[in-house]
Formats: C-alpha cells, structure tokens, sequence
C-alpha cells in the first residue's frame, strides 16, 4: 500500500503497509481522564431532525407498528434513490430506502417471510416478484427446508429447539466498517484481488472453491458501495479526510450492510476511540468545534434509530420491540493496559441526552473496574437517567477476543474484522429435561420426538437416575442441534451470503459457532428440588409425567447458594462439553451462551411444568437470570450466583438483566450513581460477564402500560434480555412479564 | 451466645451510606402503628446465629460495600439482643468494616453495659425519634420517649455519629411539634443526616398475614410534598 495524504499526522507505519485497524487505533487514540463537562448540547439541526424522527415514529406507531413498506424493489445497495430525512439538516445522509422508516423489501431470506411481513401490515407484494423468488430462485428459507431431515422438523415443530435462523437472516457479522474510512474501498478492492490470486494454487478443493465465489462477490459489493455513496454525493474510494468524511465513510459501510441484510442483529462495532482520533486531528487543524464534532455524533445515532426491517409476526413474538441490534461498544482497556475511554465516548453516551432514550444503537459499556473514575460515574448516571445501556465485562472478554473486539449482538463477543460468527438460537434445556423424565415424548404434543428413550417410571424423582437420564438425553439434544445449524448455515452461506459485511472482514475468517441455553434457572431449581426435596410424579393416562408434586424446601440458584449453584455450573460445562464433540461447519469455535432475548415467553409457553414449581406456559426465566421469586437473599446474593458461572464456558455470553428501583438503589442521584458503580465493580471483579441495568419502580411499567398514550412514555427504554426495548412496544404479554419479574425484583 | 436473626439482606441501600449488608434483629417492645416488621416482634423468633456464622455470612459480600459501605443491623431493636452484638461488632471493628445500628433506642438504659459497649462500638446510629411529644409518642408506639431523647445526648457526648430518622405519617404531627423536633435536633452536635422517611402502606400484608388488625388503615402513604414540607420546617425551624 502507499502512503495516502489523507493519514497526514496519524501515527505508527504498520497499519499502513497493510490492513489494521486495531494498530491504527492503539497509535494514533488518546485516552481522557476528565469528566463530561466540555460536552456540547442538541445543536438546532440536531433538535429539528430528532423532532421529525419522533413525530415519525409517532405515526408509525398509530399505524400498526409500520409506516411505509416497499413491495416491488429488490433491496440492494443502489436500488433506491437516495433518501433524507431533512437533507439541509443532516450531517451524515444514507437511508436503507428512499424514504425514513419506510422498510426495503427483503427476499434473498425467505420469500414467504418478505411476502408474509408484507400482507400481515396491508401491504400487497408483487407477483412477478414472489414468482421469481418462488419458482426461478431459491432463498435461504427454501434451501434449508429443502435439506432438512424429518427428525430436524420435528425438534423444530416441538421447540425443544427453536428460533433458529432459517426464516430470518442470522445477522450477528460485523463488518469492520472502520476500513472504509481509514483506507478507501479501492484499496480494499485491491486487498481483496490479491487475496482471490492467492487462492488460484495447489489444489481447488470446495473449501477453496467456495472462497474463491465469495471473495469475487465480496469484490462486487466494494464497487457496489461505491455506487451507493455516488448517489449520495460522495466518492469514497479514497480514504476520509476529516472526521466528518470519517463517520460518512463509515456509516455507507453500515448502510451497505443493512441496505443488503436483514439479519436478526446488524451491530455497528466498536468505533469510538477510531472516530476520536479524526476529530482529534480536525480540532488541532482548527477545522471543527466541539459542538460541531457532537453534532456529527448525534447525527450518526440518529441513523442508528432509524434501522428498520420488514418483519413477520412470529418473529416479532421471539424478539419483541422492532429490534435491530444495532450494537455500539464503548470504553473498554487496551492491551498495554491503557484504558480506551476517549471523549468520543463521553461523546455516544451523550446522545441519550442531547435526544433522549432510545433503544437503538443498543449502547454497550465495555466495563473494567480501572476504567477512569468520571466515566464511571457518567455511564452510571446515563442508566439511572434512562436504563439504556447495558454493561459487558472487559476483563473477561479481554483475554479471550484481544482488545479489538466488537458486541456482534446482544451480548457477544468478536474481534472486529477478522472473525464472523454462526449463530444458532437456542435450545430448550428445560424441555430437554422433561424429556428425559418421558423417555423423548414431548410433554405437550405427546410425540415422540427424542429417539426411544428409558422413561423415568419411579413415582419419586431421583437425582442420580434423572441427571443419567438427563445427560443421554442432551448428547442427542447436542448431535441434532449442532446438524441442525451446519445446515443452516451451509445453507446461508450459499444463498443468503453477506457480501457487504465479508468484503470489510479478513477474507481468512476466524469463526464461531454460536449455540445457545433457554431455561436453565429451571433446569438448575428443578434439579435442585430431586435432590434436595421429595418431588412426586403425577403421569396422565398414557403414563406420561406432566405434573410434580414437591414436598420440602431446597435451594434455588440466585441465593449465592453454592448447594444450588454447582449444580448450575456442572449443567453449564455438560451442555457446551458435548456441543463440542461434534463437528462444526467451516471449522467453527463451537461456543454457547445463555441468553433468551425476549424469547423467554414463546419458549415457556411451549413448555409443560417443572419439577421446580414453574407452571405450564409460564414464560422461562430470561437469559442466564434466577427463576421468578427465587431471590430471596437480595440482590448481590443474586448477582454473585449469576458470577460463579464460568464466561469460558459460555463464551457467547451469560446475560443478565436486573430491575432496581431507584430507593433500593440510593436515597439521592448521586448516591445511587455511586452505588451502581460499587455493584458493578464486585460483579464484574468476580468474573460476571453482563448486566442490563433499569433503575424504575414497577409503578412507572404499570402506568406505562395501561397509559401507553402519554408523552412520558413515547421513548421510554427499558433494558430486557439482551437488548433495549422501548417498553410501549413490547406486546401486552411481554410487559406483564416484564412487570412480574420487577415485582419479585428489589423494591 | 447466639443471636436471633429474622433475616439478611446483601444489598441494602437505604440503611446508611453507600452499599450495606442489613441484619435485621428478632425482637421488639414497640408496637409502632406504622411498623413494616411486625413479624421481627417476637424476641424468641427467627433463625439462631452466632456471632462468627452472621460475620461470615455478611462479609462475603464486602466487595459490594465500595468505600463507603459496610454493615447494617436493623430489626426488630438490636438493642434487645447487646450482648451478641458486642460480639459481632468486635468482629467487624477488627476487620475495620463499617458498621451501623438501626434503632429506635426505646431499650437504651444507661447503666446497660452491653448497650453502651454496643453503642462505643459501632461507627453510626441510625437513631429514629418517632415522635418529638412523649405523649404522642405513647399513642404511637406504647413508650414514652424518655429514654429515647437521652441515648441521643449520650450518643452526642460521646460524639458517635448519629443520623436522625423521622416517619412522616399524613396528620400525625402539626408544625410546632416538626419545630420542637428540629429544635433538638440542632441542639445535638453529632447529627451527620437527618433523614425523613415517607410512611407507606407496605407493611400492611404482613400485619394482615400475622392475624392483626392493621392499626392506621385509613391513613395514606406520605406524598414526596408531605416529605418536603416536613423538611422545610425541621431545616427552617418555623412555620412555612
């Protein structure tokens, strides 16, 4: 590579010979101490546009939840015209589509699903095109039913695994949208070409084959972005000159990406300290204000809260809200043991200011108990103000990804560009556990869906006969979940692949194979109650057990109990042990994590009762958090049972979300800021990996939800599993959930 | 000996400064119209702890406490159980670990050795005055407040860090009576906080659950205007 006049006064030669942008960032970011008094309010551009956004949403809402859809556009990155929402107000411009919050018609996942979301909002998609998609095309969808075995469709049909990524883009790659500003898509162009030369040796197995397709589309989707940006004005071949180039440059490298893919979560990365170092230098050229440099921040997470996706009902039944996650990390340390905080992020975090609380971009704190004392306290404020933000634990993650890694979705980890991952759902360890007790017949449907299995025929349930039962029943669950996602992502990989996202990634990919635990407080507490406790069986007429009768007290996890909490670490290690038996697709990290997203709902209703005590229906407990009303002992008893499970055993994540009243937490702000930081520092030194955190009392959820008409409530955000929601757009079902676990929660 | 402990709580918040493990203690005389604890009355109730076991269970969490956090001993009257407590809060003044009692002193007798080495030995007191009129206090609670007043001159000869506590209840009290309160109040030169505390209706389940009659059940929980007033008289020292 040359040197470029655009990297005049950046630091360092490495990342300039070839392509990193992580030793670009460690040579060129200053790191700040101070607190958040040189941040700049709302500028009038920024106010007007944030006004005409809501009044927008507004109508959205009064609309059904869409306000304008396409029905005979192909979604590509030039097939729109370019659309603003106020061109003369807007500092960064690019919209998904001509218009805001109308949704791009999306077919290369499913025609059905782009077909279904149309009509489910009135809208009528075109003929030709779903008899293209359906008669001269195969989508994702179809190729994966197409190869699916009878058994796979089956566990599907049961939910004992469920939500999988094959009737939605499985989303969760990150393009390292950062290149495009630091070295100008010809350079990467160029990268690229030299990668696919390199691949025309030896041997052409598929492996290569493969790659060599891949790279030539990814080369595509470059010139592809190039198009994009000239209809809006902009040549970005070369790299960004200022920081205002900067955060365009980088924003078209996102809007390529969700112009292209409606993946569950389209995460934006880890940028702050990299957009720091440019608006660093354009206040030393006297060139940019601090006001001005905000103004480009705030226009930016505008964008972010713009992200909108055509969407079926059933899968807004398993993530609720309209949610995109479009993940922004901040803070964090850096691996010579700086820490990353710039103004830049005190910067992101002042967004929920300068407009209010917004669920998207999901912010992300990359916490560390040596990040600066006035960031702390600043972050700790943002959550006592709005709940929007959630805290991630650096010192775990650190080790694992390096200092370079970005929040891909809810909760989980990848290293910016040279790594993607293959998510997989979730499957129902719950279910699997009553299974295990009826020998594979599902307890709802009376099916059998696990082979032929022993049944547990004792009337008392006993542990070491149900644990047995238990683990066979798992390495099944294991061999067919891991198949199960090869397929879908063999799948993906061909028809539904993410050029835009890859071309910005390391043509030789690391990758992860991203499984995933729903129901494990019940599992643990229901394993708790046959050892502890007398659980008694009751079977239906076909012998089969659909109801426990438990006679005694035993522990439950979330009470700091280690009698309950083993057990939840032994089950932990099981699940991923055997998950990591089995041969991955491409290669893949096999990894797990236990994390629901809102999805805790539509599991449980699937789900009969439990030998804990949990109900039929009865929505799962979220994420990794205690069973509803199990915490009895408060709420660092709660968080340090949740701490004791092993983040190397989940490295996809261990979420958890917890509802703190402002009282419980401090009788004044700035006691409770305090506070929070006091929480966060135990939880995440014992090696804790997350923490969504909402400061409000139950009393705001019931209000807000029978009044959900009041202005009050238009942008109230809350943290659920994994995201932030604003909480009017929760279906009815998922705010009485929300409101039963508040109430068990610390008031 | 052994204490009798109605519960714990590991992150307490409310109950003195920054994050606090609470004990609270079984046993009280008091029979306080508004309590929220009737089920911590009874002395002989609860779970038997000694002094190590309630040490051992409390500082597991001391990397919650911060700087400024640490140990709470509410009740029930943790002055009824002084003898176990001076033992527990050798402990905790051995691991220099920030300890408050919660009380509303009406046991405090000044020839009590256990109480007074109690007293030395703690690093605060959150002292609650229920009610500045002996006679109102009679009605409220079933003591006078004698005693009560005079642990709270002791605590300031000794100059042990008090925080007052104070329940508004809704036309309980008139503005003289908050003056008077205010007066003594200001009159003490070891008073760090003056906390005044709405009362609310929370603690009626468990009067309802334990059989009793709930005693103030036509009065409402204080409104955050019935609080600022309150404090507007006790800081002002007259009649707004």
């Amino acid at each position: 590579m040359t040197d470029k006049k655009q990297w005049e006064e950046f630091k360092g030669s490495i990342w300039k010979k070839e392509i990193d942008v992580r030793q670009f960032i460690q040579d060129n970011y200053t790191p700040y101490d101070g607190d958040e008094t040189f941040l700049s309010g709302p500028t009038t551009a920024t106010k007007r546009l944030w006004e005409m956004l809501q009044a927008l949403q507004k109508e959205e809402r009064a609309k059904g939840g869409v306000l304008d859809m396409d029905t005979d556009v192909v979604s590509t990155m030039t097939s729109h015209a370019p659309g603003y929402l106020s061109k003369s107000d807007e500092q960064i411009v690019g919209l998904q589509t001509d218009k805001p919050l109308k949704r791009a018609f999306m077919p290369f996942g499913g025609i059905k699903m782009a077909c279904e979301a149309c009509r489910s909002y009135g809208y009528e998609p075109s003929s030709v095109l779903e008899k293209i998609f359906t008669e001269y095309h195969t989508t994702h969808n179809q190729a994966v039913f197409d190869a699916y075995t009878p058994e796979m469709k089956l566990a599907r049909h049961n939910k004992i695994i469920t939500g999988l990524p094959d009737t939605y883009g499985r989303g969760r790659i990150v393009g390292d949208y950062r290149r495009v500003a630091l070295y100008g898509i010809d350079c990467l162009i160029e990268q690229k070409k030299h990668d696919l030369a390199r691949l025309e040796k030896g041997n052409l197995n598929d492996e290569t084959i493969q790659l060599r397709q891949e790279v030539s589309q990814q080369i595509r989707a470059l010139f592809d972005m190039k198009k994009m940006a000239q209809m809006y004005g902009y040549d970005i071949s070369e790299p960004a000159n200022n920081a205002k180039q900067a955060i365009q440059w980088l924003y078209f490298g996102y809007l390529a990406a969700i112009k292209t893919q409606n993946g569950a979560a389209m995460s934006v990365g880890r940028i702050s300290a990299f957009i720091d170092i440019y608006i660093n230098r354009d206040f030393k050229r006297k060139i940019l204000t601090e006001s001005e440099a905000q103004e480009l921040i705030d226009h930016f997470v505008l964008k972010c809260r713009m992200v909108k996706f055509a969407r079926i009902h059933s899968y807004n039944e398993l993530f609720s809200g309209d949610p995109v996650w479009a993940t922004l990390s901040v803070a964090g340390m850096s691996s010579d043991g700086r820490h990353m905080v710039t103004k830049t992020d005190f910067r992101f975090l002042h967004t929920l200011e300068n407009m209010g609380p917004s669920p998207e971009p999901n912010l992300t704190v990359l916490y560390s108990h040596r990040l600066p004392q006035a960031f702390k306290k600043y972050a700790a404020k943002i959550s006592v103000d709005t709940s929007s933000i959630q805290y991630e634990n650096d010192g775990v993650m650190r080790p694992v990804w390096g200092d370079d890694y970005s929040i891909c979705c809810c909760v989980s980890a990848t290293k910016t560009g040279k790594e993607m991952q293959f998510f997989g759902a979730r499957a129902n360890l719950a279910k699997c556990l009553l299974y295990a007790i009826n020998g594979g017949i599902d307890e709802k449907t009376k099916q059998q869906v696990a082979p032929r299995f022993e049944r547990v025929t004792a009337d008392i349930l006993e542990y070491d006969d149900v644990l047995g039962k238990f683990e066979q029943m798992m390495d099944w669950l294991a061999g067919l979940y891991v198949n199960t996602l090869n397929l879908i992502h063999y799948m993906h990989d061909r028809y539904y692949y993410e050029a835009a996202q890859m071309a910005l990634l390391d043509t030789d990919l690391q990758r992860t194979f991203a499984t995933g635990i729903a129901g494990f407080s019940h599992v643990v507490d229901s394993l708790c109650a046959i050892k502890y406790a007398r659980v008694k069986v009751i079977r239906d007429e076909d012998g089969i057990a659909v109801d426990y009768e438990t006679e005694g007290d035993f522990p439950r996890y979330g009470n700091d109990d280690d009698r309950a909490d083993d057990i939840a670490r032994m089950i932990l290690k099981t699940f991923i042990n055997k998950i990591s038996r089995h041969t991955t697709y491409r290669h893949s990290q096999p990894t797990t994590s236990i994390l629901t997203i809102t999805s805790n709902v539509v599991y449980g209703k699937a789900t009969g009762n439990l030998p804990d005590g949990r109900r039929a229906g009865q929505p799962l407990s979220p994420g990794a958090n205690p069973s509803y009303g199990a915490e009895k002992r408060g709420l660092a008893a709660s968080l340090c049972s949740v701490a004791k499970l092993k983040y190397t055993y989940a490295l996809d994540g261990i979420s958890n979300t917890q509802t703190i009243s402002p009282s419980a937490l401090g009788n004044t702000d700035s006691e409770r800021c305090e506070n929070l930081i006091s929480l966060l520092d135990a939880y995440f030194q014992r090696g804790a990996h997350h923490l969504n955190v909402n400061v409000f009392g139950i009393d705001k959820l019931i209000d807000a939800m029978e009044h959900p008409e009041k202005e009050e409530y238009a942008n109230f955000t809350i943290r659920v599993s994994g995201y932030a929601v604003k909480f009017i757009d929760l279906t009815r079902e998922q705010q009485l959930d929300v409101i039963a676990r508040s109430a068990h929660e610390f008031i | 000996m052994d204490g009798f402990i109605h519960s714990t709580e590991s992150f307490g918040a409310a109950d003195g400064p920054g994050i606090r493990f609470v004990v609270f203690m079984q046993g009280c005389k008091m029979r306080c119209k508004f309590c929220h604890n009737p089920d911590t009355w009874d002395l002989s109730a609860g779970k038997r702890m000694s002094a190590e076991q309630l040490f051992h269970l409390a500082v597991r969490y001391r990397d919650f406490w911060g700087e400024k956090g640490g140990i709470t001993i509410s009740g029930g009257e943790p002055m009824l159980q002084s003898e176990f407590l001076c033992e527990f809060l050798k402990l905790t003044k051995h691991h220099n670990i920030h300890t408050a009692i919660d009380t509303s002193a009406q046991p405090f007798d000044p020839e009590n050795k256990y109480i007074l080495q109690m007293l030395d030995s703690c690093s605060l007191v959150l002292l609650d005055i229920k009610h500045i009129d002996s006679q109102k206090h009679i009605q409220l609670t079933g003591y006078d407040n004698k005693n009560i007043l005079e642990c709270a001159r002791y605590l300031d000869k000794l100059k042990i860090p008090v925080y007052i506590r104070h329940v508004i209840i809704p036309g309980f009290e008139n503005d003289q009576e908050l003056i008077r309160l205010g007066k003594f109040i200001k009159s003490l030169s070891n008073v760090n906080k003056t906390e005044l505390l709405p009362y609310h209706t929370m603690g009626r389940y468990k009067w309802e659950a334990l059989g009793f009659q709930y005693p103030l059940k036509d009065i409402p929980s204080a409104t955050q205007d019935d609080v600022e007033h309150a404090e507007k008289i006790i800081s002002k020292l007259e009649s707004l």
